[in-house]
Formats: C-alpha cells, sequence, structure tokens
C-alpha cells in the first residue's frame, strides 16, 4: 500500500461519515426513545477514520468480503473504546436494546458509506478526475442525508407533537417516544377532541366543498378561454396568452383592501359564495395559461376533421380536444385544489363565523395561548394529510402539468 | 346560445380559408374572432371583476381617509321603550323612541321612522314632525348631524281593545331610513395615506427588509433547487419516492407547515432548541423568530446577524425549492446524454462536466425561475404572517399592507402601501417581458 492524496482522502471521507452517523442516529436514538443521549461524536470521527484505514489499506482488487468485515469490525471497536463505552453518552445498561440498534445503525451506516465512497478509490496518487469522483460522492451523501432530515423533521415533528401532551414536551422536547401501552384511544385524544369540540369535521366538509366548486368554476370558466386562446384566431392574441400570466402575478395582498371593502358592503365577506367567487378568479389565469399550451400541442388536424365531418367548433371542443387532453385536465384541476384547499389569506380575511370556517381558517384559531399546541399541530395534520394523499396518489399527473404546461408560486 | 352557434358556423368555414393579406378582417376571420371572444369573455367578466377592478379601487381607497370602522355605514339607530302599566281604560303609556346617529363623523340627511301601533292605543298627542294615519305613524326627522341623539315621546291613552289583547308596541320594529353619504364613493380626498406611508422612517426599514427577503428567498430556494436537482438526476432505488418526499413542503399547506416551523424551533419546548442543547452547540436557547439580531465580533469587527429574518428567508427557501427543483430535474432530464459522453471521453472530470456542459444548459431556465421566483417572494404575505405578524425585524411590504389597513384599522393607509407594491411590481413585471427568454416556454 502506498500513502497518497487517496489514502488521506479515504481517511478525511471516513471521519466524516463517522461523526454524521454518530450525530444522526444519537439523535434519532434521543427522539424514538425518550433518553437523554449525547452521541459522542469526536469517539464517531476517530473510529470512522479507522474504519476508513482499514479499508484503504488493501488496493481496491484486494478489498474482499474480509476486509470489509474487519472494517466494520474496527468502526465498532473504535467507537465502544474511544469513547470509553458510552458511545451515546449513556451507560450501556440503560435501554440497551435502543442502544444496540442504535450502534449496529451507526456501523452499517459508515460501513455502507465507506462502500459506496472508496469500494474502488486508489490509496495512492490520484488523478484529479478520480480525486473529484470521491469528493463528488461524499457530497452527494451527504446532501441525501440533509435533505431528507430538512424536509422530514417538520413533518415528523408536527406528526409527533400532535399525538403529545404540552406538558409533557415542555418537560421533555426531545421524547417523541410512542407509549402504545395507553391504547389507541388515548393516543389520538387530540384528533378526537378535535372532531368533537373544535368542529373540524365540519371544516373538513366546507373545505372539500369549496375547494371542489373552485375547481368546477376554474375549468368551465378556463377551458373555453384556453381553446380560445390556443386554436382561434383574433386581434390582440399575442398580447392578450403574454398578459393572462401578468394577471397572475398581481399579488393577493393588493387585491385584499378593495375586495374586503366591497364584499362587506354587499354583505359577501362572511360567506362562502364570496370565497367561491374569489378563489376562482384567482386560479383562472393560471388554469387558462396551463390548458392552452397543452391545447397547442394537440394536433390541429384532428379537430379541422372533426369540423369537416359536420361538428361544431362547441361540438370539436366536447368530442375530441377535451378528451384528448385529459391528462392536461386533470393535472390543472389537481393544481387548482391544491391552491384552494390550502389558501390561507382570504379564508382568513373574509371568515368571522365560526360555522363557515375552511380547515385553514380553523387551524388559525387553534393558535392561541388557550389552546394546548398538540391540538394546533393535530389541525395541521388534518389541513395536510388530504391534499398529501391526493398530491402522492396523482403526482405523475401533477408533475408533468406543472412542467410541461408552465409555472406557479 | 344563438350567436354562439351562429359564429361556431361561420368559424367553421373561416378555418380553411386563407388569411387575407390586408389587415381588415374579412368576415370569416371576424366570425372567427367573435367566437373566441364569446368564448373568452366569461374569464374576462370575472378577471375584470375581482383583480382588475379591485386594483382600480385600492388606487382609490388610497387616496381616501377611510378607517376600517367607515366601511359600516352610518345609519339611524332607534331603540323603542314603552313606561307605564296598562291595568284599567283609560291608563297613560308612555311610548319613546332614543334614536341616535350610528356615526361620529358623517351626517345622515332625510331621516324618517315608521312604526305601526297596537290596536287600542290611541295617541294623546304627537310631535310636530310625525303623521299618524290609523295606526302608522311616520315621522320625518330631517338631518342629523355626526353623533346626533334625540328622544321622541307620544303619551297613549289604553283603550278596551288593547286590554282585550295586549300586543307590546314593542313588536313592531321601527323602521329608520336615512341617507348617507358613503365614504368609499364620496368625492372626499386626501393625501395624508401617502404622507403617512413615506414619512414613517420605518417604510425605509421595510422596504430594505423586502429586499433582503425577496433577493436571498429566491436565491436560496434555487441553490437548494439546484442541489435537490443534482441528487436525483441518477437511476437508482428509492428515486420516486424521494422526489416525492421532497415536494412536500410546496404541496402542504402553508399554515400547517408555517406552525410546525414556529413549534419546532420554539425557544423554550422546541424540538431544535432542545438537540442543540444536547449536544453542546448553544448554552441557552436560541429565540430563532422573536430575536431581531445577534451581534458577534469577526476580525475586530462588530457585526449584526439578522436572526428573525434569516430564520424567514430560510423557511421561504425551504418551502419553495421544491419547485424549482421541478423544472431543474425536468431540464436536466432532457440534456441530451452525448454531451456527457463526449466530455467523458475528453478526459473531463465530474465538476468540469457540472461547470461547462449542466450550468449553461440551465442557465435559461434558471433565470426564468428567478425572475418568476422573485416576483412571487416579493408578494408573498402568509408566510412571514404567520411565523413572526412581521414583528423582530420582518415586516416586509406585504405585512405592513396588513399591518396598516387592518391591525392600525387605516383602510387608506394599508392601501397606499399596496399602491407601492403595485409599482414595485409593475417594474418587476416590465423586466419579466423585456428579458424572458421564449424558447423556454414560459
Amino acid at each position: 500500500m502506498t500513502i497518497g492524496v487517496g489514502y488521506i482522502a479515504g481517511l478525511v471521507s471516513g471521519a466524516l461519515w463517522g461523526a454524521i452517523a454518530m450525530i444522526v442516529f444519537g439523535v434519532t436514538l434521543t427522539l424514538a426513545s425518550g433518553a437523554a443521549a449525547t452521541p459522542a461524536v469526536t469517539a464517531g470521527a476517530i473510529a470512522g477514520l479507522l474504519s476508513a484505514a482499514v479499508l484503504m489499506y488493501r488496493p481496491p482488487e484486494g478489498r474482499t468480503s474480509g476486509v470489509a468485515i474487519a472494517s466494520a469490525a474496527a468502526m465498532l471497536v473504535g467507537l465502544v473504546l474511544v469513547s470509553f463505552a458510552q458511545p451515546f453518552g449513556l451507560p450501556l445498561s440503560q435501554l440497551p436494546a435502543w442502544q444496540g440498534i442504535a450502534l449496529i445503525a451507526v456501523v452499517g451506516c459508515v460501513w455502507a458509506a465507506n462502500r459506496l465512497c472508496l469500494q474502488d478509490a486508489r490509496s495512492g496518487r490520484l488523478t484529479r478526475y478520480d480525486f473529484e469522483v470521491i469528493v463528488v460522492r461524499v457530497l452527494k451523501g451527504l446532501g441525501f442525508i440533509i435533505f431528507t432530515i430538512i424536509v422530514a423533521l417538520p413533518f415528523y415533528v408536527m406528526v409527533m407533537t400532535s399525538i403529545k401532551s404540552q406538558q409533557f414536551l415542555i418537560a421533555n422536547p426531545l421524547d417523541f417516544s410512542v407509549d402504545l401501552s395507553q391504547g389507541i384511544g388515548p393516543l389520538f385524544d387530540s384528533y378526537v377532541r378535535l372532531f368533537e369540540e373544535f368542529r373540524f369535521g365540519r371544516y373538513l366538509l366546507i373545505s372539500a366543498y369549496v375547494s371542489v366548486s373552485t375547481v368546477v368554476l376554474t375549468l368551465l370558466f378556463a377551458i373555453p378561454g384556453a381553446y380560445a386562446v390556443a386554436r382561434l384566431r383574433f386581434p390582440a392574441r399575442t398580447v392578450l396568452s403574454r398578459s393572462i400570466l401578468l394577471i397572475y402575478m398581481v399579488p393577493a395582498i393588493v387585491l385584499v383592501i378593495p375586495l374586503y371593502s366591497v364584499f362587506s358592503q354587499l354583505q359577501l365577506r362572511d360567506t362562502l359564495l364570496g370565497l367561491m367567487i374569489v378563489y376562482p378568479a384567482t386560479t383562472i389565469p393560471v388554469a387558462l395559461y396551463m390548458l392552452q399550451g397543452y391545447f397547442r400541442g394537440l394536433p390541429a388536424e384532428l379537430e379541422e376533421a372533426g369540423l369537416m365531418d359536420g361538428c361544431t367548433r362547441l361540438g370539436v371542443i366536447l368530442r375530441i380536444t377535451l378528451p384528448l387532453s385529459l391528462p392536461a385536465v386533470a393535472s390543472v384541476a389537481l393544481y387548482v385544489f391544491m391552491i384552494a384547499w390550502n389558501e390561507f389569506l382570504f379564508a382568513f380575511m373574509f371568515l368571522d363565523n365560526p360555522d363557515i370556517f375552511t380547515l385553514s381558517r380553523g387551524v388559525v384559531s387553534l393558535d392561541s395561548s388557550e389552546v394546548p399546541r398538540q391540538f394546533l399541530m393535530a389541525g395541521s395534520v388534518v389541513a395536510t394529510v388530504p391534499v398529501l394523499i391526493i398530491f402522492l396518489w396523482f403526482e405523475r399527473f401533477l408533475v408533468q402539468g406543472l412542467t410541461a404546461g408552465s409555472v406557479k408560486g | 346560445m344563438v350567436t354562439h352557434t351562429e359564429a361556431a358556423d361561420t368559424a367553421e368555414r373561416g378555418t380553411t380559408a386563407a388569411k387575407p393579406p390586408n389587415t381588415k378582417l374579412g368576415p370569416m376571420a371576424r366570425g372567427e374572432a367573435r367566437l373566441a371572444f364569446a368564448l373568452l369573455a366569461p374569464t374576462f367578466a370575472i378577471v375584470l371583476a375581482i383583480v382588475l377592478f379591485p386594483l382600480l379601487a385600492n388606487f382609490w381607497i388610497s387616496f381616501k381617509p377611510v378607517q376600517l370602522a367607515d366601511l359600516r355605514p352610518p345609519t339611524p339607530v332607534a331603540s323603542e321603550r314603552v313606561r307605564g302599566e296598562a291595568t284599567a281604560v283609560g291608563d297613560q303609556l308612555l311610548l319613546q323612541y332614543r334614536l341616535r346617529n350610528s356615526s361620529q363623523k358623517a351626517e345622515i340627511r332625510d331621516v324618517s321612522l315608521t312604526d305601526t301601533l297596537p290596536d287600542g292605543l290611541e295617541p294623546l298627542e304627537i310631535d310636530e314632525r310625525c303623521v299618524l294615519d290609523g295606526t302608522a305613524i311616520s315621522c320625518d326627522l330631517g338631518t342629523w348631524p355626526p353623533g346626533y341623539r334625540e328622544r321622541i315621546e307620544i303619551p297613549l291613552e289604553v283603550g278596551a281593545a288593547y286590554l282585550a289583547d295586549p300586543v307590546s308596541p314593542r313588536d313592531s320594529r321601527p323602521v329608520m331610513v336615512g341617507d348617507a353619504v358613503n365614504i368609499l364613493t364620496s368625492f372626499d380626498f386626501t393625501l395624508s395615506n401617502f404622507q403617512r406611508a413615506f414619512s414613517a422612517s420605518e417604510f425605509w426599514v421595510v422596504l430594505r427588509v423586502t429586499i433582503y427577503y425577496t433577493v436571498f428567498g429566491t436565491a436560496g430556494a434555487l441553490v437548494l433547487g439546484l442541489f435537490a436537482a443534482q441528487l436525483l438526476n441518477t437511476n437508482f432505488r428509492g428515486r420516486g419516492f424521494l422526489r416525492g418526499l421532497f415536494l412536500f413542503p410546496y404541496v402542504a399547506p402553508v399554515i400547517a407547515v408555517a406552525f410546525t416551523w414556529v413549534v419546532l424551533l420554539d425557544p423554550f419546548s422546541g424540538t431544535l432548541n432542545a438537540i442543540f442543547k444536547q449536544m453542546g452547540v448553544v448554552d441557552s436557547p436560541i429565540n430563532f423568530f422573536g430575536q431581531r439580531a445577534v451581534d458577534f465580533e469577526l476580525f475586530g469587527l462588530q457585526l449584526s446577524f439578522p436572526l428573525a429574518l434569516s430564520t424567514v428567508i430560510a423557511f421561504e427557501a425551504w418551502r419553495y425549492f421544491p419547485l424549482s427543483f421541478l423544472f431543474i430535474l425536468a431540464r436536466m432530464q432532457s440534456i441530451s446524454s452525448d454531451m456527457y459522453e463526449a466530455a467523458e471521453v475528453d478526459g473531463a472530470t465530474p465538476m468540469q462536466q457540472f461547470w461547462y456542459i449542466s450550468l449553461p444548459q440551465l442557465a435559461g431556465i434558471m433565470s426564468v425561475l428567478f425572475l418568476l421566483r422573485f416576483i412571487w417572494t416579493f408578494n408573498k404575505f402568509d408566510d412571514i404572517f404567520l411565523l413572526t405578524g412581521g414583528a423582530a425585524g420582518t415586516r416586509t411590504l406585504t405585512v405592513d399592507v396588513y399591518e396598516q389597513g387592518f391591525a392600525l384599522s387605516n383602510l387608506g393607509a394599508g392601501a397606499a402601501v399596496a399602491v407601492v407594491v403595485f409599482f414595485v411590481l409593475l417594474v418587476f413585471a416590465l423586466v419579466y417581458f423585456r428579458f424572458t427568454p421564449k424558447e423556454e416556454g414560459l
């Protein structure tokens, strides 16, 4: 073996992964078990370095499974020795099962990371290409971990806070362990009370009603409009098709004061009808824009054939254009549903009567010092779950529609 | 409907005809245009009513001295009382109308009161402004100045019919009618809203915060999106799962994720602060959304880090990176692999391939995304409002609109700030039109 840039790069990578694995699984152990673990990060780094040193000792061809096992063993032994048998700052006798799982996870993670980053890395001098390959692998690995954590952690906290009581969390904000022994009922107590006392069942229905109406109205307005912009020739067509997106850039906050004033005087403000007028108006332009992009891509010959055979324009739209553009219509519908479901500003400004709150408005009403936190989080979960389920179900459509047709903010 | 089909018929024939070279439209082209406008008419109507009209109305309101309370128009209010007992024929009751103008600021003209008396109650004398017609009283009360109050009393004599069937006079409500100037439609203008908006030293702070928030929020979302797209641009197991997961922040309702961040970063019961403390990163909890600035020293320089604003910017980048990620990933997958193969043969390293092939190919979509996101971030209200309510140095222009218009109940001042928002946006929109590359299809 030769000691060169490759060897040093391997050691750095090993140490980095050792430290990261300790942090990630140490914190996970704390959150899952409720024990106050303090992972020995330095020990993790040293053990990771040792593990990489063992792996890199042999040239790439000679890294047999035996070497891999030796490398993993080096990690385990190094970690336990350097941390004085307290890898997570706890005596091993406390929660041995949890600690054992975490220890195996750390060793497994470092082993896998070393394998993925360093398996074919030479220990001597590296070409710039080979060196960068190692750097990119390490960075990508880091990227996966960081992105997954920053995305998943808030949602994890949302769900876990909703099934814990506030006093409990103030006492120990890190304890997200799920106590199954108390049974399902008490565990989901905040949800039960949310539906019974805070009327979230009603808000769920109202949100669904408003969102679906918005989708239907938007499509009724946008489909004919999009067809006209895409297929028919008329003066000012180009100006129009470019100004559609411009309308979409008008901020809601500029519209809120005049709409609030006028709707107050027309007695429309504290009504669902008011919302169902405003929501489609804000979604029609973008729906029209996305649909016209798709309509333009359909072959005009099909429609011309329909016209030749005696269909009227409206017949052509209904019998030829719409069936062909069903995927686009579905994605626009989903998208509009998402906007209407998630809308906050107008619901907040317009609705005062607790009988007709939408979910967004209902969740805001839980944000008070008198209502314990778990209800706020349970409300957030109730507002999030339906839209996430629909989104995951139709993800393919939505992604296609967003990227093909166009955009949104 | 008739015109629709007529237009459709004409248009039908119109499609096969070649477009005439002169600019005047032929009859068929005119029919086609008519159909197009008919199809677009509902969209025009609703956009006109809910977007363009409020836009103009906002200008109008910004020049008017309107308070939130003025939205309730001045009305004449009457409350009716009956004094005395009716036990025998000939007893006297006293009917009182207590009248007032609900507004302290506006007069009401041509006020009138009408009411009906129950059977068997005979007025002994009647106010000179009132007329009795059978059992109906109507009074013509003239013009009431702001804050006007008065009391009209009518003594009544009890008759046998009333004792037999005692219907309280209060059962028939007095009907009040009056004309008041609606402050929204009057021609009463003022510049004080703009004076107030611009003269406050806070305005320039707000403007600066808005610019920081917009620039860094947009850049953050774009850079995160670029990295995320790099990660998922290879095929591996679990890729679809991760792609779905990465879109979560964008799909979930803002209200849910904003409150979750508040709970997560809470200085007392928040998980993140607890983790930091447990790991020994910090000694005392960090108040992410409540602390305006952190002072620190770097190479002898006293610097101040705007903590709350940075946290809010981090939230913005977190919530909107999925969008740029989606677009950048779609664009990356359409880059031909030939180029990378050729680069590989020529010995280009991974970083070189990224700098000299990927980035130039992504420049178009990234600049479009930057412009659009820039505008949308500038427009954003919900996020900051829910996270900090504009406290601790995070008040942007949009939050200021709410603060002036609703928290301080001065609609006119709020509208004045909204006008500023609109004009800044107009500049962005012009830039957008000027620089959007058409080939990106946006």
